[in-house]
């Protein structure tokens, strides 16, 4: 049993990473942006977030307040850096794909730039801990509190927080109606009145924000307050791209794929600590390779009948109506 | 009247005579995309330290004039992606596993150039084209993935690509034949499986950059004059007609990556058999888990040359040479970094390129035609 909560413990400050990035990259597809350039926003994100951690470290305020603002400016980070995706992928009809490839490529080389000239390292190092031990109350429920609400990071419950209010604004809301049509059909969305440039411009811009964010957490829940440019976010702007086709494009369903693939990292992790997969004497390379060969193995059965949101990747242009 | 309408045009044919070829076009927005890439680069390096920002800018720019025979070297393994990339670009695949099939296409060459024995002519012969199969191996399966599973190329390239990562670093680790742990690289590459250098005194430039030139005028010659060079870029502009006209969209889908991926394999393959200075001693590899960026800097050197082949070749000694300007701007103090950044704002702005020029272009077209009707306007008004 305390395997089972051992790996619970740790699946969960993965997984929120996962889960806020993927519905970012859901909302951005259902306006009809591909979003590859994920990966890049999470990095800045994670970077101003730490940068900010980085100042206000010495101060008195408490850990967890300063996880919150450091939150505030990691994602509105995410929403600046992903206008430049918007502004090329909807002002000005790009290729998609390359211009995300392009953030990608730009945000780990910055890093290292001013990292290396302003503090004579690949990133930042804090030194605050958010670790929290027991939540007050929560953390005494029976089996529950001791999955859910210990050894945790707060972060995880501001995940779930975050999924109820995306579900409820992608479904029950004008603007998810609006905002889903324009990546179904923009044409026809725009034949009544609605703005499909402006929506689109909404959607990269959530997802910049749930990215950045996505990216501060993972820097506080799996690199315990580090960002650095050699290693970024390891591929996980890319995994959520995977979660988010694997989830099918719809939030509940996007969470089971996150706690998925989170739960597969995380056994490639702590291999040495359960005795049954460790005494199998396997190479560690390959729990490492785990999730990303489950990736595909996942996009190879569920591909065929994909729910694709129908105008993803393509830039709209008025003129073709 | 008539005779104005006949001015007119003929003063837009003259602009048009010479916007409208194409190689021209992808010229002058590549040219675009790099002064803006080289802009920004400047305002970083303003920012960062104003003082020796001009001397630094300078060493960005021309640096590499001083070391061309490195350019050259340097610019073998990013022109055999750049190429990978381009290639798959002209059907209408985004290869951003160029990474991967360029790390297999090392380890390839690493392992027929360590536990091979082969005479001393043929050695660096095979372990070259063992690259190019390893590149192909790992070239097919997004290939196939897309082709019959229906799973989009770039998904399937960049979780390869780590895969690809994770497995090489692991093979070559647990291979005592080739790595050395005291040092966490791979030994020297034996003196029969180095591509043999062109003998250019003071630089290591090898026999490598004549077969990735003469690899680009052949993929030149495929794509133009070829029944599956057609194919492949009929498909690239519209795939439904395409396989209307009776062309095996599947086929060709893999073929393409396989071919793609191979000529990634080939840069992993020059880069790591390539001799360096010192006698006896080569290019070495070590496994730290990071994807190889030279497979990214590909997508900008295909992205530059308008994924043309010939363009290509330009490119790849173009980014090479401002990448040597970068190690030299490190003279005055700056990170090599620099131009990576320049890099990545050169994709990002040759991404719209074509249309922002078009823009400009029409702007200044109307410009220059609302001037001349004035001006034809008051020649016929004087006339009269």
């Amino acid at each position: 049993m305390d395997i089972v909560y051992y790996l619970v413990q740790n699946m969960l400050p993965v997984a929120i990473p996962l889960l806020l990035v993927a519905l970012g990259g859901m909302y951005s597809e259902r306006s009809g942006v591909i979003n590859i350039g994920l990966e890049g926003i999470m990095l800045f994100g994670a970077y101003f977030g730490a940068l900010f951690v980085y100042n206000v470290q010495g101060s008195s305020m408490g850990p967890q307040t300063i996880l919150l603002l450091g939150m505030v400016i990691a994602g509105l980070a995410g929403f600046i850096y992903s206008l430049l995706l918007s502004f090329a992928a909807v002002s000005m009809k790009a290729n998609q794909v390359i211009s995300g490839t392009a953030l990608n490529m730009l945000i780990p080389a910055a890093v290292l730039l001013f990292s290396k000239m302003f503090f004579n390292s690949d990133g930042i190092t804090t030194n605050k801990n958010f670790y929290i031990r027991e939540m007050p109350i929560l953390g005494d429920i029976p089996i529950i509190g001791q999955l859910f609400f210990q050894r945790t990071y707060l972060t995880v419950i501001i995940g779930f927080v975050f999924l109820a209010i995306a579900t409820v604004v992608l479904y029950k809301t004008r603007f998810g109606l609006r905002l889903r049509a324009c990546g179904e059909h923009p044409h026809a969305a725009d034949s009544v009145g609605i703005n499909v440039y402006k929506m689109r411009y909404a959607g990269v811009s959530i997802s910049g924000v749930l990215a950045g964010i996505g990216g501060f957490f993972y820097s506080v829940g799996v690199m315990d307050g580090n960002v650095n440019g050699h290693t970024g976010v390891a591929g996980f702007g890319f995994l959520a791209l995977a979660v988010m086709i694997f989830g099918q494009w719809k939030p509940i369903r996007i969470m089971f794929a996150a706690m998925f693939f989170a739960f597969l990292r995380t056994l490639a992790y702590s291999v040495s600590l359960i005795p049954f997969l460790f005494n199998l004497g396997i190479n560690q390379t390959y729990y490492k390779m785990l999730p990303y060969l489950a990736t595909m193995l996942v996009l190879a059965l569920t591909s065929k009948k994909s729910r694709a949101p129908k105008a993803e990747g393509i830039p709209y242009d008025k003129s073709q109506r | 009247m008539k005779d104005k309408k006949g001015a007119s045009s003929k003063t837009k044919f003259d602009i048009k005579k010479i916007t409208q070829l194409q190689g021209y076009s992808s010229f002058t927005s590549a040219l675009m995309a790099i002064v803006l890439g080289l802009i920004f680069g400047f305002l970083v390096m303003l920012f960062a330290n104003p003082g020796s920002a001009l001397a630094g800018f300078r060493f960005v720019v021309l640096g590499g004039l001083s070391r061309i025979g490195d350019v050259f070297y340097f610019a073998t393994p990013i022109l055999m992606t750049g190429l990978a990339v381009g290639f798959a670009f002209k059907m209408g695949l985004f290869n951003i596993g160029a990474s991967g099939q360029y790390t297999m296409g090392l380890f390839f060459a690493l392992f027929v150039a360590f536990t091979w024995e082969l005479p001393p002519g043929i050695h660096w012969m095979a372990a070259i084209l063992a690259g190019m199969l390893g590149g192909m191996i790992w070239g097919f399966i997004p290939g196939f993935f897309k082709a019959f599973l229906n799973v989009n190329e770039v998904i399937t390239s960049i979780m390869f690509n780590y895969i690809g990562m994770y497995l090489v670093d692991m093979w070559v680790q647990t291979n005592a034949e080739m790595y050395v742990s005291s040092t966490t690289r791979t030994r020297y590459v034996p003196m029969n499986a180095q591509i043999p250098s062109l003998g250019i005194a003071g630089s290591n430039v090898n026999f490598g950059i004549v077969i990735g030139i003469i690899v680009a005028v052949i993929l030149y010659i495929v794509l133009q004059k070829t029944t599956f060079g057609y194919e492949l870029k009929a498909t690239g502009f519209n795939k439904f007609a395409s396989e209307y006209a009776g062309m095996k969209g599947k086929k060709n889908i893999i073929l393409a990556m396989v071919i793609s991926g191979g000529l990634a394999g080939l840069g992993g393959a020059f880069l790591i058999l390539a001799p360096s200075g010192i006698a006896g001693s080569s290019m070495t590899y070590e496994p730290i888990n990071i994807i190889a960026a030279n497979g990214f800097n590909g997508i900008a050197v295909s992205l530059l040359g308008n994924s043309h082949p010939l363009g290509i070749i330009f490119s790849a000694v173009f980014i090479s040479h401002i990448q040597r300007g970068g190690t030299l701007a490190s003279l005055v103090g700056y990170k090599p970094e620099i131009i990576d950044v320049v890099i990545a704002v050169i994709i990002y702005f040759s991404a719209f390129a074509m249309i922002m020029k078009s823009s400009v272009t029409t702007f200044i077209k109307s410009k220059l035609g609302k001037e001349k009707d004035k001006e034809k306007n008051n020649l016929a008004k004087e006339a009269e």
